[in-house]
């Protein structure tokens, strides 16, 4: 029993952390820009497109690692030029509009270009194994995914807080005609924080795609979660969004692991069978709903502005 | 008010929006004699496939009427009205399971359904603003969406087929016929109440409240409980139109909770005209009449679907009514000055 929980731990961290892969770059545009970007789920989609076809054509998961990010980069910062930047001074109803259409867009131009099919990204050889920790066998391909996750959390921590390039997208943040005036191009600026963005949402897409399948439309239900981590976390926080994202991780994996099985003990076999799975697929939303309930503005609002 | 300076008098013009009689009046008025035409023609030819589509863009008018409440008036950027087009498309699917087909029983549920849900929902999400409620809302609907997938014994992902629609007294809404009808004349009383409603007292107040909630506050209103009201309200009107849809397609499934509905809703709202008393009708039947078009050229119509979104966005114009009622003006006084796009809709990041 502890060993089943501990590996469901995990994989609540696992989720956890692919999940704070997307909101980071989400909840930063939102912060900084004051920007709804409902088509984040799309780039997740595309870079696992981006991955599966080079990893398709070379056979390397470094390279399809290289082309995911690559391509996200590109196809976020063209997006913000072309399209999103002419937005951010109208209101939040044009950003859904606008974001919408993308996500239509993607989701079938994806079906052009790679088919309806499921697209195939296997587990590279080298971490198709299992690792040993806290006496239970885990995956080693998951466990990479925590590490991975970690480091891109603490990789755009310093970034942000410790790099000449972090002390100007937050003083950006604070006061964009000073900081241009100061002779920053503010422009390519939010620009290349909408490509940074776009990059953790196309790894979040590399690294859920050998445990998905990549297909069309697998961006949105996560996008949903993610808005979901964004609201507990507090808008506009990176810090926030990281701990919200390993409570919802896991509190969605152990309900849907636990929830039915607990249910079993104090109610009707069949009811419980019933109710368990509904309960455990709406355990988040009641959880958001408790947190704006008790905090509007999120559980860990206030550190930044 | 931009849009009041091309008017004679700014007084009617604030509570009509336009003067009677101009293609912002006629275009809508001569769309609705022709879609009461619809059933003779369908009869005639002896086709019920465009009646059954008509009811379609009729019952998707109701339900951006709806929405036009809450958004268009209140400023409540709602992503998740999908959740109450679903729970009314349920509320005819359930009991119709347990073998109850008494219309006024769908109704009723259906009204409780939708007002519960958005009392709840509504309550919550109006803690927060902008941003957050859109996002809120959203996840609301993404909650019912899973809610009703989970449910296997009522079909779960597949849905479920209705085979006892609602019966009225003497009126059984199986029929393709019958849903068309009684939607027309639903949609009719409800543009009409809807535009009375966008002058009265509480219209106002709402719509005071879309530009600037706490001046609102401050003339002595208590706001939030008027956007709450016409949450709930358009939750329990949107509701109706699932009922009719359920009805119309014999079918409830979750897909009708789905996200991207919500957001088809909002953009029939924004392609017709946001806050209009038309803008429904007009949207939905230019949303639903290009998708039917462009699927005729190419089965990746979305494609091009989801760039022309994209484009309406971009060039954030006053939607079809808009369009309608700066052309009319401007033959009418010779002086061209379109309606100022998204002034009228700034108050939303209040």
């Amino acid at each position: 029993m502890t060993t089943l929980i501990l590996s469901q731990l995990l994989n609540g961290v696992q989720y956890g952390v692919l999940l704070f892969l997307l909101a980071a770059g989400l909840t930063l545009v939102f912060g900084i820009m004051s920007f709804v970007n409902l088509a984040h789920g799309s780039l997740y989609m595309m870079g696992a497109y981006f991955a599966a076809t080079a990893f398709n054509h070379t056979g390397s998961f470094f390279l399809a690692i290289v082309a995911a990010l690559g391509g996200c980069v590109v196809l976020g910062m063209v997006l913000e030029r072309t399209a999103i930047s002419r937005l951010y001074m109208r209101d939040h109803l044009d950003h859904v509009l606008v974001t919408f259409g993308l996500v239509l867009f993607f989701n079938e131009m994806a079906q052009v270009i790679w088919g309806t099919q499921p697209y195939f990204l296997p587990v590279p050889a080298w971490l198709d194994s299992t690792v040993d920790i806290f006496g239970i066998t885990y995956p080693s391909y998951r466990f990479a995914i925590i590490v991975a996750g970690l480091l891109a959390a603490v990789g755009s921590h310093l970034l942000i807080h410790k790099t000449r390039l972090g002390m100007l997208i937050r003083a950006g943040s604070v006061n964009p005609q000073m900081v241009g005036a100061l002779g920053v191009n503010i422009k390519m600026l939010n620009a290349l924080l909408f490509g940074i963005g776009a990059a953790l949402a196309g790894l979040a897409g590399v690294m859920a795609g050998p445990i998905l399948s990549v297909q069309s439309g697998m961006g949105e239900p996560v996008l949903i979660t993610t808005l979901v981590v964004i609201v507990i976390g507090g808008i506009g926080s990176v810090s926030g969004a990281f701990y919200a994202a390993l409570i919802v991780g896991i509190a969605d994996t152990m309900g849907r692991a636990f929830l039915p099985m607990l249910l079993r003990e104090v109610m009707a076999r069949d009811i419980a069978n019933a109710a368990g799975p509904a309960i455990a697929s709406m355990l988040i939303y009641v959880l958001m709903a408790l947190v704006l309930a008790i905090r509007p503005q999120g559980l860990f609002a206030g550190a930044r502005k | 008010m931009k849009t009041t300076n091309t008017q004679a008098n700014p007084q009617t013009s604030l509570q009509t929006g336009r003067r009677p009689w101009q293609a912002g009046t006629l275009v809508p008025l001569a769309l609705f004699v022709l879609l009461a035409a619809v059933p003779l023609w369908g009869l005639l030819t002896d086709n019920s496939f465009y009646v059954a589509f008509f009811a379609r863009i009729v019952i998707y008018a109701i339900a951006v009427a709806a929405l036009n409440l809450a958004l268009g008036y209140g400023g409540l950027v709602s992503l998740g009205h999908a959740l109450f087009l679903g729970l009314g498309a349920y509320s005819v699917a359930l009991p119709a399971f347990y073998g109850i087909d008494n219309g006024w029983v769908h109704l009723l549920v259906c009204l409780a359904s939708c007002g519960l849900a958005g009392l709840i929902t509504g309550a919550i999400s109006l803690r927060t603003s902008g941003i957050g409620f859109i996002m809120i809302t959203l996840a609301f609907a993404q909650m019912g969406y899973f809610l009703f997938v989970s449910l296997k014994q009522y079909g779960g992902d597949d849905g479920t087929s209705i085979t006892l629609t609602s019966k009225f007294v003497g009126l059984d809404m199986g029929g393709v016929y019958t849903v068309y009808i009684v939607s027309l004349v639903l949609l009719a009383l409800l543009t009409w109440w809807m535009a009375r409603l966008r002058v009265a007292p509480f219209g106002m107040v709402l719509r005071g409240a879309r530009q600037n909630v706490r001046r609102i506050s401050a003339v002595g209103f208590p706001a939030r409980r008027y956007l709450l009201v016409s949450y709930v309200l358009s939750a329990m009107l949107c509701g109706v139109a699932g009922m009719l849809l359920a009805n119309l397609n014999a079918f409830a499934s979750p897909s009708t909770l789905s996200w991207i509905v919500s957001g088809d809703l909002v953009v029939m709202l924004v392609l017709g005209g946001i806050g209009t008393i038309f803008g429904p009708l007009l949207g939905a039947t230019a949303f639903l009449g290009l998708e039917e078009i462009l699927k005729i050229f190419t089965d990746h119509w979305l494609a091009v679907f989801g760039l022309v979104i994209v484009f309406i966005g971009l060039l954030g114009k006053a939607g079809i009514a808009g369009f309608l009622e700066s052309a009319g003006s401007r033959r009418a006084k010779g002086a061209p000055r379109p309606a100022a796009p998204g002034a009228a809709r700034k108050g939303v990041e209040a």
